[in-house]
């Protein structure tokens, strides 16, 4: 009996790690995407007098005359998760424009599905027969859980999803910015620039599987080899600081580390303090535009890049909506915003030390009547 | 001839139920720190294990702590969230003022003496099983430390709150290093030690764990006893919830998971899930077993997906050999 439940304990071991290596089957290597963002990382929008929020690259427009509608508006909006940094910025970008625009805006609705795929499509449901919402935005949970709760959507009222993507062409306009290639880009073409050949890079990821961090990684590792440079590991921290420290540690006793290269830069500062807490110093990093990390960076004076994923992507997606009714012509079916660096050039426009450490800078919301008191 | 009869008894008797006496976690450790050792030789130089040490010491005193509960027949569930309570708390109450860290830490620990008694006087008064009181309290707690910041703290952890977590006494001789971390982890584990072990509290929290009715009919102060263990899981909660902040400063969600960690130490250690049984050193042993998993898995370098199944097989491995050995003592 004993060793019958030994072996079914193994077996179903087996089984596990099989399903986990099936897993990472998706291609989030695609050489077209990859060439299509680094070409966008640097070329020029439509409009590029436009404040950053509004501008995009290409000129296809969507009509939208047929979803015209007498203002006051209800704008709906089915949101993943409020369960991070970012997520809490861009819902405050949000609201931020909805009061700007109250003249036009009798009611925003929103439900969040705290990160679960069933609760986001029953909200979506609830929302559809509500019948309240002129217009809904959705920001979906995951890509193909939500396709047809999107697609079902489509065929009720004007859609815009935003942040994450569907499978499905029905929306009116899938706003987001350059995407997870032209991050990775970024980040590693600094790396590339400012470590000699041959030189350690440490890869510190958040969470596998998803696809717009996967696409970050993937872009980065053909930029390093290329580079001649050793990945000497790829660890997830699970956006844990305390992880993130120790990770670093041990790496540091393996061998020397040139690079740091993350996928998202929550823990940045982590990264760093392992480095000072050792008395080391601190090696080329990437991070991301939170001002903890920019503060440090300029603190320590380090030799760092902010690669972006632009917060005010929320903020297009409330000014896409008011568009589509007032019968404005909207770039789609994407709508591609620019996603810039934060870079040694620019970093002090983007430092603001009276905001919260993890306030992300890249917001967009500057020019907002109540910023800065609505993201403190 | 009954003189002969003594000597015989008295004659240790060699058969294959004889195995060491002392607690296998201590040997399970032993190994791995030997393999992190021939892995990466400069691990057991003294600085870096007084690193590992000073990353082990939030989740070996969160794990004495909840030994407290788990001997007495119950679990603790709530003291994850409340080290991200705790953690987000110093970063809202101090707001950058370096000034204040002593008495945000007198705030921290009065949350953590609330938090306890709740969870005690819920379980003992109320009735409600200690899985889903502190489940409970698990879920306010997290709730009520995002609605405290919005989701995002808004300030940092001063360096004068950090020195706990972070700051290194440098030039100790032999040491190199004496991580501030660890000189709290030698106090906090010392205390709970003797609670434990050299106390009547400590036999009684066996006792109730063992055979409440038994303890009741005997005279025992249930209620009194249990809130005091619940009281002292949630206290050992806030110090590792100081310990994480400075060892890596604020984040939202520091103290994610460190509930079913706490519980796996203990179990490392021997202690019984349904209570009567547990050890303090036992248990620190156990803490540092899981921390010497992780690194160990970060030297040896494996692919992912690998790793988490490799963790598993170690852990279940160590408590079947913990179960193992009760089951041929008898202890």
């Amino acid at each position: 009996m004993k060793r019958l439940i030994m072996l079914a304990a193994l077996l179903s071991l087996m089984l596990g790690i099989g399903h986990a290596l099936a897993q990472a089957a998706p291609n989030f290597d695609d050489p077209a995407e990859f060439a299509k963002q680094k070409a966008e990382l640097t070329a020029t929008p439509a409009d590029p007098n436009d404040p950053i929020y509004i501008q995009h690259f290409g000129t296809d427009m969507v009509d939208t005359t047929k979803f015209m509608k007498p203002a006051p508006w209800t704008l709906c909006f089915s949101n993943a998760a409020t369960d991070n940094p970012w997520r809490v910025v861009g819902l405050k970008n949000m609201q931020a424009q909805v009061a700007v625009d109250k003249a036009n805006i009798k009611d925003f609705i929103v439900t969040d599905a705290g990160g679960s795929d069933d609760k986001q499509i029953a909200d979506i449901n609830d929302l559809l027969t509500g019948k309240k919402c002129d217009i809904l935005m959705i920001a979906p949970n995951t890509t193909a859980a939500l396709t047809p709760a999107v697609e079902k959507a489509c065929a009720v009222l004007p859609v815009i999803v935003f942040d994450r993507g569907v499978t499905t062409k029905c929306p009116l306009s899938f706003v987001h910015p350059v995407g997870g290639y032209g991050f990775g880009i970024a980040a590693a073409d600094f790396i590339a620039k400012n470590v000699p050949k041959g030189g350690n890079v440490l890869a510190l990821r958040i969470l596998p599987g998803v696809d717009v961090l996967e696409t970050r990684f993937s872009a980065a590792k053909h930029i390093f080899a290329d580079a001649g440079l050793n990945i000497v590991g790829a660890e997830f921290t699970g956006g844990d600081n305390a992880k993130t420290k120790s990770i670093v540690e041990d790496y540091m006793q393996k061998g020397k580390i040139d690079a740091i290269f993350m996928d998202a830069g929550a823990t940045a500062v982590a990264a760093i303090e392992a480095f000072e807490d050792a008395g080391q110093p601190v090696p080329v990093i990437t991070g991301e535009d939170q001002q903890d990390f920019l503060q440090k960076w300029k603190a320590d004076k380090l030799t760092a890049i902010a690669p972006t994923y632009p917060n005010y992507v929320w903020r297009t997606a409330i000014l896409a909506s008011e568009d589509v009714l007032s019968g404005k012509p909207i770039p789609g079916p994407e709508w591609v915003l620019p996603q810039p660096s934060i870079t040694a050039d620019n970093l002090d426009k983007f430092i603001n030390t009276s905001m919260p450490p993890l306030h992300y800078a890249m917001c967009g919301c500057e020019d907002f009547p109540d910023y800065p008191a609505r993201w403190k | 001839m009954s003189d002969q009869a003594l000597t015989k008894v008295a004659e240790p008797v060699p058969t294959r139920r004889r195995l060491p006496s002392f607690n296998p976690i201590y040997l399970v450790l032993l190994v791995l720190i030997a393999a992190i050792a021939v892995k990466n030789p400069q691990f057991i130089e003294p600085i870096q294990f007084m690193n590992f040490l000073k990353r082990g010491a939030p989740l070996a005193i969160l794990s004495a702590g909840q030994v407290f509960v788990l001997v007495a027949g119950g679990f603790d569930l709530s003291v994850g969230s409340l080290i991200t309570l705790t953690v987000i708390g110093a970063s809202m109450l101090s707001n950058n003022d370096p000034n204040a860290t002593w008495w945000v830490i007198a705030l921290l620990f009065l949350l953590g003496v609330l938090v306890g008694l709740i969870n005690g006087l819920v379980v003992v008064f109320l009735r409600v099983p200690s899985l889903i009181a502190t489940l409970g309290m698990m879920i306010t707690l997290t709730g009520i430390a995002l609605f405290w910041s919005g989701g995002a703290p808004k300030g940092y952890l001063t360096d004068s709150f950090r020195v706990f977590g972070r700051y290194n006494i440098p030039g100790v001789p032999g040491l190199g290093i004496l991580p501030v971390a660890l000189i709290v982890l030698v106090v906090v584990i010392a205390l709970l030690w003797w609670l434990l072990h050299r106390t009547n509290l400590g036999r009684l929290l066996l006792a109730i764990g063992d055979n409440p009715r038994a303890s009741q009919l005997a005279g025992v102060p249930i209620e009194r006893v249990r809130i005091i263990a619940f009281v002292a899981s949630a206290l050992s909660g806030t110090v590792a919830g100081i310990l994480l902040g400075g060892f890596s400063g604020v984040s939202p969600d520091a103290g994610n998971g460190y509930e079913l960690q706490a519980i796996t130490a203990a179990v490392l250690g021997g202690a019984q899930l349904l209570g009567g049984r547990g050890s303090v050193p036992a248990t620190v042993a156990g803490a540092f077993t899981l921390t010497a998993i992780f690194t160990l898995l970060n030297f040896v370098g494996l692919p992912n997906p690998l790793r988490s199944a490799v963790q598993g097989v170690i852990l279940i491995g160590a408590v079947a050999l913990a179960m193992y050995r009760r089951k041929r003592t008898g202890k």
